[in-house]
This record gives C-alpha cells, sequence and structure tokens, in this order.
C-alpha cells in the first residue's frame, strides 16, 4: 500500500446512473421498467429511432436531474442543451446517441460541485443527462460469440452521468465515492442502486509520470474496487519494470476479473459532436429550481448530523449508518420500533455489518426486518439469552430467516437462571475438580478455569453473574475446611 | 365531367358539397388520368386506388346523411414519399427504404385525414430529398409536364408535376434549401416553405431538421392557404413545433397590397441569373406595383455565403440523421453470411444508398470531424445567424422581400446530374429562407419559350397572411392563362 501511494495515483470517475424511478423512457412514453421483460417489449417507433420520429424530452427527468445536482451542490446552467454523439454500433437504434457536451458551444446541464466522503471533496466537474443504449448479449464472452442478440427495451432509458476530478488516491475512496453517490441518489428518490446494471462507471487511472488509461464497464461499485486494484497493480509493474504508462482505453472483465485493452489513443474515436436539431434548447427558470430546492428531501449527510444530535450517536457510528439509505432506513425504523439507539446501532455495525461484508450483499437484500433485529435484542435485555448467545442466534436468523424467539426455543437457549439449579451444577463441577478446587481457594484467578467449566457443562446458557456469585460463595465455604 | 380534375381543390369542393360532383366520381377520374399520363411523367412511387375509393365512399356516404365534413371533403392529396403514411410504403425514393411500411402517421397525415382530405398516392423525389430535379431518385427520373424532356425541380418534383398536370389536386412537399419552391417555380405550381416551427416534422423522415418543414403545393394561392390552414397545427410530439393557436389562411385571401412595401433583393439576381428569368421576375414586380405596392431594392450582403453555409448545416445534419440505416431494424439488408456487425452495415448502407446521398454523408461527417468542425460547421452556424440577422434588418424596412425563386428555367434531364456544383448552385436562391427559418412562397409569374418561372416572395416569421395576400391580389389581377397542353 505504501509503495502504490508513492506513485501518486489519481482516480477519476464518470458514473452513469439510471433514473429508475421514472415511470417513462427519456424521450418517449415506453415504460422504463424493463428488468425481466421480454426482449424488445419496452420499444416504439420513437424509441427505435425510426424514420421521420422525433424525441420529445420527459419534464420529470429533467426535475430529477435538477435534484441531484442541487445535492451534488453543482451549478445549473441557465440553458440545457442536447448533442448528438455520433457512433455506429448495434445497441443504439439511431447510431447516434443523445447526450450533452461541454465543448463546441455545448453546455452540460450542470458544472462543479463536490461529494464530502470522510471529511474529503471530491470534486465533479459535471452532470449531464443522456439516453442510455440497449443492451447486447454474447453467446459466451464478446470474443468467442459467433453473433450479438440485441434487446432495445433498455434503449432510451434516462441516464444521468456524473463526471469527478481526478480527486480520488485509493480504489476504497473511489468505492466510498460511489456508495455515497448512491446514498444521494436513493434519499433524493430518483434512482434505485439496487437494481441490476442501473449505477454503471468507467474509471480514469494515472500514475505519476504515465499517461491517463480509461477502464470502462465497471458495473457496480463493488466492481471498482477491484477493477481499480487490478489496474493499479498492472501499471506498478509496468512502472516498476521501467515501461512507460501510455494513454489508452481498457475493458474491465469482471468474470476474469482482469482489464483487456480496448484501444490505443491513436485509435480513440471521433463521435462528431453537433447540437441536436429536434430537441429546442430548454430555458430552466431560476425560480423552477427554488421550488425544487424547497421540497429536497433530507440528504445522508443532514441525516447523519441529525443522528448524532437526536439518537447521541458518535460521529463515525452515524457516518456508517448514513453509508446507504436502506440502512438508514434500517436503523430509524429499529429505533422507532424500541428505541435503544446505541443498542441497535451497536448491533448493525457490528454483526449485522460484517455479515454483510463478508457477503458482499446490501441490507435490503437480507430477509431480516428492523422489527426481528429488535425482538432480538428485547431477549438480551429481558435477560432470557446472553449477549454472546444472542449473536449466534443472529447468525441463525440470517441464515434460516427465522424469529429470534424460535430459534432460542428450539434450541432451548434461554439462559439458566433458577439458583437453585445452577447450585447443583455448580456441587458437580466442584466434585469433578478438586484440584482446581483447592487452586481457587487459594488463587482468585484459578477461579477463572471452574467457570470456564461451568460455562462449558451448561453450553454457555448460565448466567455468568449468578453463576459467579453462587460459586465464590461455595468456595468460601469450603475454605474452612482445607488447610494450604 | 371528367375536366373537373383540373380544377382547384376549391372549385372541387364547392361542387361536392352542392352535391354536383360525388367524390367517387371525382377520385375516379383523377385515377383515370392518372393511368393515361403518369407513363410519361413518373410522378409517383406509389398509388394507393383501393384505399381512396373506399374513402371516396365513405365521404359521400357522409354528404347524403347530411353529416359535417371536414374543410379538404374528399379531395385528392399527393403526399411527397418521405412523409410517412400508416400501412403505407415511404420510401423516400431509396432503395433503402424500398420496402420500408410505417407504422404511424406523419401529424400532417393525420390533419390531412381528420379534414377528409384522401391519400391518392406518394410521390417521387429526390432520394432523401437531396437534389434539385428529381433525378437522384432509385425509381428513376420525374418529367416536367411543361416539357417532358425537362426536369421538374426538386427534390419535390413528384408532388409539384403531379398537381400541375391534374393527376393530384393537392399536395404536400418538404423544403429543406428549396425543394417545394424550386419544383413549384419548374412547373408553374404554387408552393409555401411555412416558417420553421408552425407545420410539425414528425413523420417527415428527417434529411436536415433545423432547415427543413412540410408545406403546400398547389394550382393557386387559394388552395394553399386552405391547405397550409389545414397542416398549421401545433405538434407535442415536435419540440420545434411553435405553439400558437391555429389559423384560417383562407381570411387572407384579400386582393389588396396597397402600400405594402416590397424589398428587391440584390444578391438574388447575381451571377448566373438567367436574363429570361430576371426579366420573368421585374415584370412581376411592376405589376405589383401596379396594384400598388412600392418596392426598392436591397442588398444582403451574407447571401453571398448563404450556399456554403446551407450545404455544410445540411450535410452535415444528414450524416447523423442517415446512420440509422444500417438495415439491422428495417430496411435494405443483403442477405449475409457475415456475423460482423461492421460489414453487414457497410455492405448494406454501400447497396442501399444513392451516390448523391454517400456524397453528402461523407461530406458531411468530414465537417464534423474533430479539427474540421470549428472551421466549417461552426462557422456556418455563424454565417447563419449573420443571414438572419440581415432579414430581420431588412424586415424593419420591408414587409417582404422579393426574388427569383430559380435563377434558371428547368433544364434537361441528364444536363445537370453529373456536375454537383452546378446542381448546387441551383439552390441559391431558395436557401436563404431555409437558414433564416422564415415563410416564402413560389408564384407562377410569366413563361419564357415555354417554360415556367417563379416569383419567391419572403415574409418575416409567421407572416404567412402577407404571402398569402399577395400572391392572391397577383393571381386575381394578373391570371396566367397558359394552359397545359399536349398529354391528353
Amino acid at each position: 500500500m505504501s509503495k502504490i501511494k508513492s506513485l501518486e495515483i489519481k482516480i477519476g470517475l464518470e458514473v452513469h446512473c439510471q433514473l429508475t424511478n421514472l415511470k417513462t423512457k427519456l424521450f418517449c412514453s415506453c415504460s422504463s421498467d424493463y428488468r425481466g421483460k421480454e426482449p424488445n417489449t419496452l420499444i416504439c417507433p420513437i424509441c427505435m429511432g425510426m424514420p421521420g420520429t422525433l424525441p420529445v424530452l420527459n419534464e420529470k427527468a429533467l426535475e430529477d436531474a435538477i435534484m441531484v445536482a442541487l445535492a451534488l451542490n453543482s451549478k445549473i446552467s441557465e440553458r440545457m442543451l442536447f448533442f448528438r454523439k455520433n457512433y455506429f454500433y448495434p445497441d443504439m437504434p439511431k447510431n447516434f446517441q443523445i447526450s450533452q457536451y461541454d465543448k463546441a458551444g455545448g453546455v452540460p446541464f450542470a458544472l462543479g460541485g463536490y461529494i464530502q466522503i470522510n471529511g474529503k471533496k471530491v470534486r465533479i466537474r459535471r452532470i449531464q443527462l443522456e439516453e442510455d443504449p440497449g443492451k447486447l448479449s454474447y453467446d459466451g464472452t464478446i470474443e468467442s460469440s459467433n453473433h450479438t442478440l440485441v434487446d432495445y427495451n433498455r434503449a432510451g432509458i434516462a441516464l444521468i452521468e456524473i463526471v469527478t476530478e481526478p480527486d480520488m488516491e485509493t480504489p476504497k475512496e473511489a468505492r466510498l465515492f460511489l456508495e455515497k453517490l448512491r446514498s444521494i441518489l436513493e434519499h433524493l428518490n430518483v434512482s434505485d442502486g439496487s437494481l441490476e446494471g442501473s449505477m454503471r462507471c468507467d474509471a480514469n487511472i494515472s500514475l505519476k509520470g504515465g499517461k491517463r488509461v480509461e477502464v470502462k464497464n465497471i458495473s457496480s461499485f463493488k466492481e471498482v474496487e477491484r477493477a481499480l486494484n487490478f489496474e493499479i497493480t498492472r501499471q506498478k509493474n509496468l512502472v516498476l519494470r521501467g515501461m512507460v504508462i501510455g494513454q489508452e482505453t481498457r475493458h474491465w472483465d469482471e468474470t476474469r476479473r482482469i482489464t483487456v485493452s480496448l484501444r490505443m489513443k491513436e485509435e480513440e474515436q471521433d463521435y462528431r459532436y453537433f447540437p441536436e436539431p429536434d430537441l429546442v434548447p430548454i430555458i430552466i427558470p431560476r425560480e423552477r429550481i427554488k421550488e425544487i430546492e424547497q421540497k429536497m428531501p433530507e440528504l445522508p449527510d443532514e441525516r447523519r448530523k441529525r443522528f448524532i444530535e437526536q439518537y447521541n450517536l458518535s460521529p463515525q457510528s452515524a457516518e456508517i449508518l448514513t453509508r446507504s439509505k436502506a440502512m438508514a432506513d434500517f436503523f430509524e425504523e429499529s429505533v422507532k420500533i424500541y428505541g435503544n439507539p446505541k443498542e441497535i446501532s451497536n448491533w448493525m455495525i457490528g454483526e449485522l455489518s460484517s455479515y454483510l461484508n463478508e457477503k458482499s450483499i446490501e441490507i435490503d437484500e437480507l430477509t431480516l426486518t428492523s422489527k426481528q433485529l429488535v425482538d432480538l435484542i428485547k431477549l438480551i435485555d429481558e435477560g432470557v439469552i446472553s449477549r454472546k448467545m444472542a449473536k449466534s442466534v443472529l447468525q441463525d436468523m440470517l441464515l434460516t430467516g427465522k424469529m429470534a424467539g424460535d430459534i432460542v426455543k428450539e434450541k432451548g437457549l434461554e439462559k439458566i437462571l433458577d439458583k437453585e439449579y445452577i447450585g447443583s451444577i455448580v456441587e458437580k463441577i466442584l466434585k469433578e475438580n478438586p484440584q482446581a478446587v483447592k487452586d481457587a481457594i487459594f488463587d482468585k484467578k484459578a477461579m477463572n478455569y471452574l467457570m470456564g467449566q461451568l460455562m462449558k457443562k451448561t453450553e454457555g446458557k448460565i448466567d455468568p453473574k449468578m453463576a459467579s456469585e453462587v460459586l465464590r460463595k461455595r468456595l468460601s465455604e469450603l475454605a474452612k475446611f482445607i488447610t494450604p | 365531367m371528367s375536366y373537373c380534375v383540373e380544377l382547384s381543390a376549391y372549385e372541387i369542393i364547392k361542387k361536392i358539397k352542392a352535391q354536383e360532383l360525388k367524390v367517387v366520381d371525382y377520385i375516379s377520374y383523377l385515377f383515370e388520368r392518372i393511368k393515361r399520363i403518369e407513363r410519361e411523367i413518373h410522378a409517383y412511387i406509389t398509388l394507393t386506388e383501393d384505399s381512396a375509393l373506399k374513402k371516396a365512399q365513405d365521404i359521400d356516404k357522409k354528404i347524403e346523411r347530411g353529416e359535417r365534413t371536414g374543410r379538404l371533403c374528399g379531395v385528392g392529396i399527393a403526399i411527397k414519399d418521405n412523409i410517412c403514411t400508416k400501412g403505407i410504403r415511404t420510401t423516400c425514393a431509396s432503395r433503402m427504404l424500398e420496402n420500408f411500411i410505417p407504422p404511424y402517421n406523419a401529424t400532417v397525415v393525420n390533419l390531412i385525414e381528420d379534414e377528409d382530405g384522401i391519400i391518392i398516392g406518394k410521390t417521387n423525389m429526390d432520394e432523401f430529398a437531396m437534389g434539385s430535379s428529381t433525378e437522384h431518385s432509385y425509381f428513376g427520373p420525374t418529367h416536367n409536364p411543361w416539357d417532358l424532356e425537362r426536369v421538374p425541380g426538386g427534390s419535390s418534383g413528384g408532388s409539384a408535376a403531379a398537381v400541375i398536370s391534374s393527376m393530384a389536386t393537392l399536395a404536400l412537399g418538404s423544403d429543406t434549401g428549396g425543394s417545394i419552391r424550386c419544383p413549384a417555380s419548374f412547373c408553374s405550381a404554387v408552393g409555401l416553405k411555412p416558417t420553421y416551427g408552425l407545420v410539425s416534422r414528425f413523420g417527415l423522415i428527417a434529411y436536415a431538421n433545423s432547415l427543413e418543414q412540410i408545406g403546400p403545393i398547389t394550382k393557386d394561392v387559394r388552395d394553399c392557404a386552405l391547405l397550409l390552414s389545414c397542416i398549421a397545427d401545433h405538434d407535442p410530439l415536435d419540440s420545434t413545433s411553435v405553439n400558437k393557436p391555429k389559423e384560417d389562411y383562407t381570411n387572407y385571401l384579400v386582393d389588396d397590397i396597397k402600400n405594402i412595401k416590397l424589398g428587391i433583393i440584390k444578391e438574388l439576381f447575381g451571377e448566373g441569373t438567367q436574363d429570361s428569368v430576371e426579366k420573368g421576375v421585374w415584370d412581376a414586380i411592376k405589376k405589383l406595383e401596379q396594384l400598388g405596392a412600392d418596392y426598392q431594392e436591397i442588398s444582403l450582403k451574407n447571401l453571398d455565403y448563404s450556399l456554403p453555409s446551407y450545404y455544410i448545416i445540411a450535410m452535415s445534419e444528414a450524416s447523423s440523421n442517415l446512420a440509422r440505416y444500417d438495415g439491422l431494424r428495417y430496411g435494405y439488408r443483403i442477405p449475409n453470411k457475415s456475423y460482423d456487425w461492421n460489414a453487414v452495415y457497410l455492405k448494406n448502407r454501400r447497396f442501399g444508398f444513392g451516390f448523391e446521398v454517400k456524397r453528402r454523408i461523407i461530406l458531411g461527417t468530414f465537417a464534423l470531424s474533430a479539427g474540421y468542425y470549428d472551421e466549417y460547421y461552426l462557422k456556418a452556424q455563424k454565417i447563419r445567424t449573420l443571414i438572419r440577422r440581415d432579414f430581420e434588418t431588412a424586415f424593419k424596412r420591408f414587409d417582404v422581400l422579393i426574388g427569383p425563386t430559380m435563377p434558371v428555367l428547368p433544364f434537361r434531364i441528364g444536363e445537370k446530374v453529373n456536375d454537383p456544383l452546378e446542381m448546387y448552385m441551383c439552390d441559391i436562391d431558395g436557401v436563404p429562407a431555409n437558414l433564416a427559418g422564415i415563410p416564402s412562397i413560389s408564384i407562377p409569374c410569366s413563361f419564357s419559350n415555354g417554360l415556367p418561372i417563379g416569383l419567391q416572395i419572403m415574409a418575416p416569421p409567421f407572416r404567412e397572411d402577407l404571402l398569402i395576400r399577395i400572391g392572391f391580389s397577383f393571381q386575381k389581377n394578373f391570371p396566367i392563362l397558359k394552359k397545359l397542353g399536349g398529354h391528353e
């Protein structure tokens, strides 16, 4: 890691987020709910770019884009201009994409802005609105397949493109950036990041002295860290061997987990951008922006601050809990049912988060509900199970989806609280371990061994506080009969 | 009654409404005439006799029952073949779309059908509207009804030829750089290019989106006003369509042009203008003066650059618009064993497009390429702005601006087809109105050696009323009595 750092890594991202909460596509009235649908059923003459058809902008998409720009502290342009990006590819019905451009008289939808991650500002260069192409499927891989299947259901879905400055220095930061961005979009209720392919990105990486390398086709923020780690290692090796890193575009192969060269700088495409003549420039009135600003929902940073104040959480805990909207919602729902935010926060940040990390899944992919987590915590508070026991019950809950109470009953995990019963077990242990009893009488530390035996015998169900009380009492009684 | 096909739409509608003429009979006469002379003229790519007769019967029934009928009341209309018609093939005169049947109507087609207009066929044109002679059609050229050896003008040559030879009563054309007015001039028809945004472009197969408009090609100004009233309407499907209340342009059929100020654009009588054309147009100006209009000459300096500016913008937009024709989803597709899409696209486009179309795609692609964009496309747009300003300034002094529609008389088929630059030069008088987005009309003003000459009048944006008033007054007071003959 330290060696990598010394190479001064600069990472910039180009993120494409679908506005998944729109009902229709960006320029026609086709449904945008394309996932799981039969290929080429959500299409019309307009999104198929058939001769004579014209695009008409989805007004709601513009409103969503304004919200995103406001949330990212970007400056919204006064005029909205669309440009055509021309290139031939079978996933584009018109063989050009309606997008925006920052050169040749073009103006992106919004400029500047930033996202704060762990107290660091990652600057936004620009935000654009554009249409998604269709989807190509290959038989096997792109190289081995002898035919290509095209599904245009996705063609024309509204995309927001967010381009950052190269302000990130580690793959981890890139991941945090994407997580934060996703959380913001979800808080704005414009995009559901958990949907497959709803958030994709390209990354630009440069090491000190090397040229910029673009890695395309990163399909989620889980992949971004992997792809960047691979690419940095690859480039580092080149540098160590005294080779020069040239400007090129590479493709992240998710299955093989490597980047593959697509083209070198000389082969870069000329997209022949020019203003889209079928869409008139749209003036965005300042009043409209103000109106939207006033009804902006709470954003992750505000929510984090509120968590600290309202629930008395540590800044770190609040940060983790607001990293995704699902996580924050889960937390607040749990608190609403039961109160006790500290305890809920501890469970979520501890056990639950490590499970999610280990499985590499999101909290909303779990069957576990906030009510179920609360039920578990209740069992501890009521003294039915020990904290330690609760941890294994949670694992069972996560795996089986069962309720905490049922697992405790089925497995007979209730804590042993009966004083008489505890006494009888203590007697048994004392009889079985005469030497240890002697040791314990003269050396308080040796008592731990006997406690361990008690726990072992009862499979941890014995209440440790009561057990040690009873044990101590019996040992002091026995001490009268034993001389050193 | 078969003579009725030679009447104007206004007269035919009058007869139909008075129940002197059955729509079915009139439409049958039209098709009889088409069968007789279409072989010589070749104005159509597709005819729709069955559906036209059926529609005619429906309208006759409506009239019998005393129901309300639309303003077009059974009139036969020819539609240029780059305007989409649901269920009727729409070819753009290209092999690429030879078998393309749109599943939707252009908005103008819906509007015409709503007014009980009857579509009788789809007219010939230059492929993808790229040309000024209708010679660049995959289906072969159209002949000028006044002289079959000559071109009818283009690109809406089929529409103008059909109307003037009475194979249709009304027609729609499209005008990107003179494509309505040029054939109107060459065929002695009235052709109007409306203000950009007045008529919906939805369903018009794009050549150069920022320049083109659909408009009427008719026998006289009265019919032009009627057809324009039917098609000019705001369309939510076209973002460039202007949201303004519908107008009845027949209200402007007024015989009064006293004190109207005419500006005669010097640049439109420049090098390459034939003497006979110049004389014909000046005669017309003098006639307008007799009617009480004042005229004065004016110079619009930036018009010298209008032709290169027009061609760069049009070709650039075309290169992008025509990218969609790859043969994958619709259109011409060569049976191909290759699974490499790039190779398939190349082949389909190589054989699907004609020569002129490919030339313009290549030039447009070049003009938009990195390193050339600033020098060509951007510069052309700047000139466009200057031309627009020239017009704005001129319209402060004049109500309308005048010049010839075409610098030349109709030329012979084959005469210019191998010299693209000479052909492009023919558009020199037509393109300024497209660059400025202003309305422009061509009105037949005289003949020279039996060949028609057109007078071009341009007005400020959305002042079609002025064009109609001046055109109507001119036609009313100085009717051209020359009748088409020789094809009966």
